[in-house]
């Protein structure tokens, strides 16, 4: 149950990341969602197997997700700062 | 049953967040569903006897990473706006890939278990029991070494995000704290010798 529900919001998230392709905060705000639907997963799995060690990885996700949205916040301050915009597809400098 | 049914309330809820997060118009509105999607998770992860995650959770995520997004957004006067048609196009595309994906990770669940029925759930913990504490035994201990990387990464990125946004204007006058400290009586004053005059003779030419 709680599987499915975390596999909902995962793809909920997927589906966020087409639809708010243009605005990079909505697409960092969609990948926190996404994080948090994969510790679902190990905390339902940490439950259920009555193992702890899931809650430890859960643990370490919340910090790598932490420093990940602040820094990327700080380079999405920086990129409003030189070019007034945080349209994607204003974001063609390096030609990808 | 009880549980059942607050798991059910919590998840419905949830599902409602997360529609609410990537179908609003407004970055501020998505950041505050995103908060409310955070407490509904903390609430089935209690269910789910993760206490100190839960808590954790709500301290870390609504806190502090929530807000930061909520300052971001607010000050950086965003406008996005989708062409209405652009955005049906965008809205199938999304429903597609979403679909797919949730139609594997359904089969996937539902194969592995080979039509077994759902494991029961496991009876819950004594009252006694502390989840912090089982957490802190194991985390302290066989995990102790990525949890100072933990620490580490942490450091890196305060530094990261620090460097990236300090600004350097141009033509900005400043205190050297450093200059002032080191200065010396010598630097700032000349004693001059020189012989003594009438005031007489000083006018006289």
């Amino acid at each position: 149950m709680v599987l499915t529900l975390s596999g909902i919001l995962f793809a909920i998230s997927v589906a966020g990341i087409f639809v708010n392709r243009k605005n990079v905060i909505l697409l960092l705000m969609c990948i926190e969602l996404m994080l948090l639907a994969v510790n679902f997963n190990f905390i339902a799995f940490s439950r259920f197997l009555g193992d702890i060690a899931g809650q430890i990885f859960v643990f370490f996700i919340l910090t790598v997700a932490a420093a990940e949205s602040a820094i990327g916040l700080a380079i999405l301050v920086v990129l409003f700062r030189e070019r007034k915009s945080i349209n994607v597809e204003e974001l063609d400098t390096m030609k990808g | 049953m009880f549980v059942e049914i607050l798991f059910w309330v919590f998840s419905s809820l949830l599902v409602i967040a997360g529609l609410g997060v990537i179908l609003s118009r407004n970055p501020v509105h998505s950041a505050l569903w995103l908060v409310y999607a955070f407490f509904n998770s903390a609430c089935i992860w209690l269910l789910l006897e993760a206490e100190f995650l839960a808590i954790v959770l709500v301290l870390v995520y609504v806190g502090a990473v929530m807000v930061l997004f909520l300052f971001v957004v607010m000050m950086l006067d965003i406008k996005i706006e989708l062409k209405r048609g652009q955005f049906v196009r965008y809205a199938l595309v999304a429903a597609l890939v979403a679909g797919v994906m949730l139609g594997e990770i359904y089969t996937v669940v539902k194969v592995r278990s080979l039509g077994m029925p759902a494991m029961a759930a496991p009876l819950p913990h004594p009252a006694g029991y502390s989840n912090t504490q089982e957490l802190a035994k194991v985390l302290y201990t066989d995990y102790v070494y990525p949890f100072e990387l933990a620490a580490v990464l942490l450091l890196v990125a305060i530094v990261a995000a620090i460097v990236l946004t300090l600004r350097r204007r141009a033509g900005l006058t400043r205190q050297n704290p450093t200059e002032q400290v080191a200065v010396r009586a010598a630097d700032r004053l000349v004693m001059v010798k020189m012989e003594p005059t009438r005031e007489s003779e000083e006018k006289a030419p």
